[in-house]
């Protein structure tokens, strides 16, 4: 017997069940933020308990431009599905280009950070329980930021190429999760290191 | 997809096709049902390889001061038997049934990521490899560049470069984190499959259980394996980076890897039996021939004893040194699962009241299982009072508890569902007299290995120890446990040689051996590879019965 | 006389036995059973009550439930009159639901308060002023123990006065580690208790017999964690002054054995090993000072006898293989004046 119904089939008029591309991408965010609260709690554990070298205080400097950066990112990203989900593909890929600056942007503050801590602190991985927890939990997120970045900068050559239209737009938007939740976490991230743990 | 569906039906061809080719479509497939069995098949290849480690400790320890392998050579036994057991037997079985059974149960095609599905199992897979190519890799100090001797907790700081020179515990660490994504990916995929790939009429409220106990499982899985990913990348980062998030020398803390570890190890045991649950949640309806006593009441508890497992974690740390109210909170969170485990043991029992219990195979492991259950439950209780713990922990008591938890409950609710959905998965029946001498000896060999084994524990003996002093009251209880030991090796071998057996000469299944009542009997064993040719709908919990009852249906009740 | 033969034999062979210093010989001690059931001091004891009231709930659970399994697996089992006909298709009944999670809720709850209550009765138990503080160190895979207020170093062989209820005298123990987690656990005399490094953990016993009780390291710390042996020595207050006064003693100077001195004050003993007086402060490998004092060495791997002192410093993976005692590759010559040096350490 290949084929099934029940003797009082009832079904439903409307049997809509979520996208599951946004299902999927919720898991991922909510295993992700698990990840996340690890490292934070470590964090927070270790702050203030390093036997040795440069301290929170002494060493960093809050990146508020970049943090800026990374946060209107999200907001060009919004603009840039709505647009997309309203068939609007120039204006997209406009907006989609100027997020992916922004993200670069920030990495690049990452990087020039970094070298400033390395090299006129000489604080490193290694150096003392700030060095390992900081380097550790701003570079998983910074890590996360380069591969959201990869993403983006793949779908803007297809979009380049003119393959990017309304009928991708609930793909994209599962892509936008994505980075509102990288942009989430570094909200997470810039209170824990630059306010708390200071 | 050609190639899968000439496999599958009966009578095909097969043979004129180059083994090649079947092979290729294996490897490349994404058909959940094939990457079912994949799951499956390598769980049963660790399980033997796991088995025999058991074995060589259990010979090791029959007698004090035995020197049958060295000091060396045990501690990589024990931590492989330990690692090898969790996360490559248990975790791809269950996941295997999940992949399997989820699509038919819920009248849908395929699970909703095929090629996610497929790279997640051969991570997986790779991880298995990969732990056990320590055993080639490397070389080091006292041979410690070989496989990892570390405990499978791998506690800091003996894991750390000081303590653990070579390779041993990166084989561990890389090996599990690559395998803990690949869960994270099966686990993505059943949640996404079970909320948005249902047939219709198939509310939240109309699955069957086992799919309720999946997504939940999934759940855990994204919160639980991935605190155990984070503490091994931290764990990199300390022996490849000269970080100190572990290192005691430089202010770091070994019970932070503790506290991670278990937040990771407590829902992870519950990740291993909820589908064990969810096994007998199937089979005690169909073999008492009455449907599941509490339906709702099963979501919930399942549903409670997801949350709850999470703030436990503790109580495997009781005798760290936690504060006295640190401990007392443990105690009452553990004591509190006690309920909604406690109600699932009594809605079985419950389905079976004034049902219709017959015994075949399937039953009787799940009946196994409940008085099994039962005692690793109460041995359970004794270990969540931290005072008693005290003296319980680290020593055979314990050990003891969760073989009772994985060997007699575990192990007997994935028999159950071997015999059980063995004949839909290959078409024939499984040889009901071998099942039946393998649950018995399997059962007599269960208890007298681990029954006797709480007392040891009870004597003083410690676990993870190569060896022991002769004259403490432990010489001949090691004996006895050894023995029984080896009976349950035997059994699971009777297991497997009925496994292959019938797979050639069993008897031919049909659709529906049992007479039961959720959408995966109403396909033909095996299913075809699209499943169901048109998408059923349902009105019930038993769409099955509804069908064969038209009379009196379910969907009249719920 | 027959009878005075007999035990005149048996006495030869005990001695023989006890003499013969093998590896697989069991050292003495009058509590060779390490029973969590038969503890001789108030955490224990404390606990062996407290696990009688978790047993008996136990117990009435499984009897219940047992009861009810084997029950319906007899009554409802299917059967010829039975065959072929569908039972009653019941799903439930809220009644029973509220039944069997209301009781188990309060069992938790009980439970609960009475853990609670040893928990907090051991834990958070005073210091008296009288109690004897020992702080000990555990290393991979030996005991360190030191008694800060009386000026003592030892290892491996734990020495506490007996407690007596009327005036006691108990022993609090400050817990360290040199290396990786150990743990504690001497089951006659209290639960156990970890020792982690960068931590500082406490434990407390007040033994009320006097003898020798055995344990052994119960957290996984490596290769030789099977043979971190615990040996307790509660002695009464009389002996327990002789002890210490005898282990506050500087090194016995013999001037037999300076052959054996100068070997040991001239090779690398001195990297790990402390002898009072001569110039081995080593804290690597346990103090021995009063290394004669001990019933057994290695941490109870081996019975303290020449033979077994001579292996141990020839090769050590005989005993102990994987401990950290490196096999010190020395002449028979130089091998037999060290073992004799170490023998007058009393």
């Amino acid at each position: 017997m290949s084929a099934i119904t029940t003797p009082f089939p009832q079904t439903p008029a409307t049997w809509k069940l979520p996208y599951r591309g946004k299902v999927g991408m919720a898991c991922l965010i909510i295993a992700e933020s698990a990840i996340f609260t690890i490292f934070v709690v470590a964090y927070l554990y270790y702050a203030g308990k390093s036997l040795t070298g440069p301290t929170p205080r002494e060493a960093l400097e809050t990146p508020i431009f970049f943090t800026v950066c990374l946060l209107s990112s999200s907001l060009t990203m919004h603009l840039a599905s709505t647009l997309l989900a309203r068939g609007k593909s120039g204006a997209f890929l406009a907006l989609w280009f100027l997020t992916i600056v922004l993200g670069a942007l920030f990495m690049y503050g990452t990087a020039r950070e970094w070298h400033r801590l390395i090299y006129q602190h000489g604080l490193t991985i290694s150096t003392n329980l700030f060095g390992t927890t900081y380097y550790s939990l701003v570079g998983l997120h910074a890590t996360h930021v380069t591969l959201g970045l990869l993403m983006l900068t793949i779908v803007l050559l297809f979009g380049l190429a003119g393959r990017v239209g309304r009928e991708q737009s609930a793909r994209i938007d599962v892509l936008s999760m994505y980075w509102h939740f990288v942009d989430a976490v570094w909200i997470v991230v810039f209170t824990v290191v630059y306010v708390l743990g200071r | 997809m050609s190639s899968d569906a000439m496999a599958i039906h009966q009578g095909a061809d097969v043979g004129s096709r180059p083994w090649v080719e079947t092979l290729h479509g294996w490897v490349t497939t994404v058909d959940h049902k094939r990457l079912g069995i994949l799951y499956i098949l390598y769980a049963l290849l660790f399980l033997a390889v796991a088995g025999s480690e058991a074995m060589i400790i259990r010979i090791q320890l029959m007698y004090p001061h035995n020197s049958f392998v060295s000091p060396q050579v045990f501690n990589r036994i024990f931590t492989m038997h330990g690692t090898t057991m969790v996360f490559f037997v248990g975790i791809p079985v269950l996941f295997g049934l999940a992949n399997y059974l989820v699509p038919l149960m819920i009248g849908a095609r395929d699970m909703a990521f095929p090629r996610l599905n497929a790279f997640s199992f051969w991570l997986t897979a790779l991880g298995g490899f990969l732990l056990y190519f320590s055993f080639l890799g490397g070389s080091g100090l006292y041979g410690a560049g070989n496989a990892p001797d570390v405990g499978w907790w791998a506690y800091a700081p003996l894991t750390s470069r000081a303590f653990s020179p070579g390779h041993s515990s990166d084989y561990w660490t890389i090996s599990l984190l690559v395998a803990g994504f690949g869960s994270i990916g099966t686990a993505v995929n059943i949640i996404a499959t079970i909320l948005c790939m249902r047939c219709p009429g198939m509310k939240l409220s109309r699955m069957p259980l086992l799919v309720w106990l999946n997504l939940v499982v999934s759940g855990m899985v994204l919160i639980a394996i991935t605190p155990l990913s984070a503490a091994q990348i931290m764990l990199c980062v300390d022996r490849y980076l000269g970080g100190h998030f572990f290192d005691t020398q430089a202010g770091g803390s070994a019970t932070l890897w503790m506290h991670f570890f278990w937040i990771f190890g407590h829902p992870e045991v519950y990740i291993l039996i909820l589908p064990a649950f969810a096994v007998l949640s199937e089979v005690i309806p169909v073999f008492s021939r009455k449907p599941m006593f509490g339906y709702p009441v099963m979501v919930g508890a399942t549903i409670a004893i997801g949350f709850i497992s999470m703030s436990v974690w503790a109580h495997h740390m009781f005798s760290i040194g936690m504060s006295s109210y640190g401990n007392a909170f443990f105690v009452l969170t553990t004591m509190t699962i006690a309920v909604p485990t406690g109600i699932k043991i009594f809605n079985w029992l419950g389905t079976m009241w004034g049902g219709r219990i017959i015994f075949k195979t399937p039953m009787l492991f799940c009946i196994g299982f409940l008085f099994n259950f039962l005692i690793a439950g109460l041995t359970g209780i004794m270990l969540g009072s931290a005072a008693f713990n005290w003296q319980l922990t680290g020593s055979y008591f314990v050990v003891a508890h969760f073989h009772y938890t994985l060997s007699g409950s575990f192990l007997f609710g994935i028999f159950a569902a071997f015999y059980y959905w063995y004949p839909k998965i290959t078409g024939r029946m499984l040889f009901e007299r071998l099942g039946k001498l393998h649950f018995w000896l399997f059962f007599i060999g269960f208890h007298l290995c681990f029954d006797l084994m709480h007392i040891p524990g009870l004597l003083g003996m410690a676990r993870r120890i190569y060896t022991y002093e002769p004259g403490r009251g432990w010489d001949t209880l090691n004996l006895l446990v050894s023995i029984g030991a080896f009976i349950q090796g035997i059994a699971t071998l009777i297991f497997v040689a009925n496994l292959i057996i019938s797979y050639f000469k069993g008897a031919k299944a049909g659709n529906d051996p049992w007479d039961a009542w959720t959408l995966e009997w109403s396909v033909s064993s095996p299913p075809p590879a699209y499943n169901f040719a048109v998408t059923p709908t349902v009105a019930s919990r038993r769409p099955l019965w509804d069908l064969k009852h038209p009379e009196d249906p379910d969907s009249r009740y719920e | 006389m027959v009878i005075a033969r007999a035990t005149g034999i048996l006495v030869l062979l005990a001695g023989i036995l006890f003499a013969s210093g093998l590896c697989n010989a069991s050292p003495r001690s009058d509590n060779p059973v390490p029973n969590i059931f038969d503890p001789r001091s108030t955490p224990a004891e404390s606990i062996r009550d407290h696990s009688y009231f978790v047993l008996a709930i136990a117990g009435l659970i499984f009897l219940v439930v047992v009861t009810l399994l084997v029950y319906a697996v007899v009554k409802f089992r299917d059967s010829p009159l039975t065959s072929g006909r569908e039972p009653a298709q019941v799903y439930g009944s809220t009644q029973i639901e509220l039944a069997w999670t209301i009781i188990p809720i309060l069992i938790v709850f009980a439970l609960f308060l009475a853990t609670a209550r040893v928990i907090h009765a051991i834990e958070d138990a005073r210091k008296p002023a009288t109690a004897v503080e020992v702080t000990a160190i555990g290393h991979q895979f030996w005991w360190e123990y030191r008694y800060p207020a009386l000026g003592v170093v030892t290892a491996n062989e734990l020495h506490v006065p007996v407690s007596d209820p009327a005036h006691p005298t108990p022993t609090f123990l400050k817990l360290l580690s040199a290396d990786t987690d150990h743990s504690f656990w001497v089951p006659q005399l209290a639960g156990k208790t970890d020792l982690i490094p960068n931590r500082i953990n406490r434990t407390w016993i007040d033994p009320h017999q006097t003898g020798v009780y055995v344990g052994q390291c119960a957290q996984y710390c490596g290769t030789q964690h099977a043979k971190m042996l615990l040996r307790v020595s509660v002695d009464s207050p009389e002996e327990f002054a002789a002890w210490v006064q005898a282990q506050k003693q500087p090194a016995n100077h013999d001037d037999k054995a300076s052959a054996g001195r100068r070997v040991f004050e001239t090779t690398a003993c001195i990297n790990c090993h402390a002898v009072g007086g001569t110039n081995g402060t080593g804290r690597f490998g346990p103090d021995l000072t009063h290394l004669m004092s001990r019933d057994t060495i290695a941490a109870g791997a081996a019975l303290n006898t020449h033979e077994n002192l001579r292996l141990w410093i020839e090769n050590p993976d005989a005993i102990k293989p994987g401990s950290l005692m490196p096999a010190m590759k020395l002449s028979d010559t130089d091998l037999d004046a060290l073992v004799r040096y170490l023998e007058t350490l009393r």
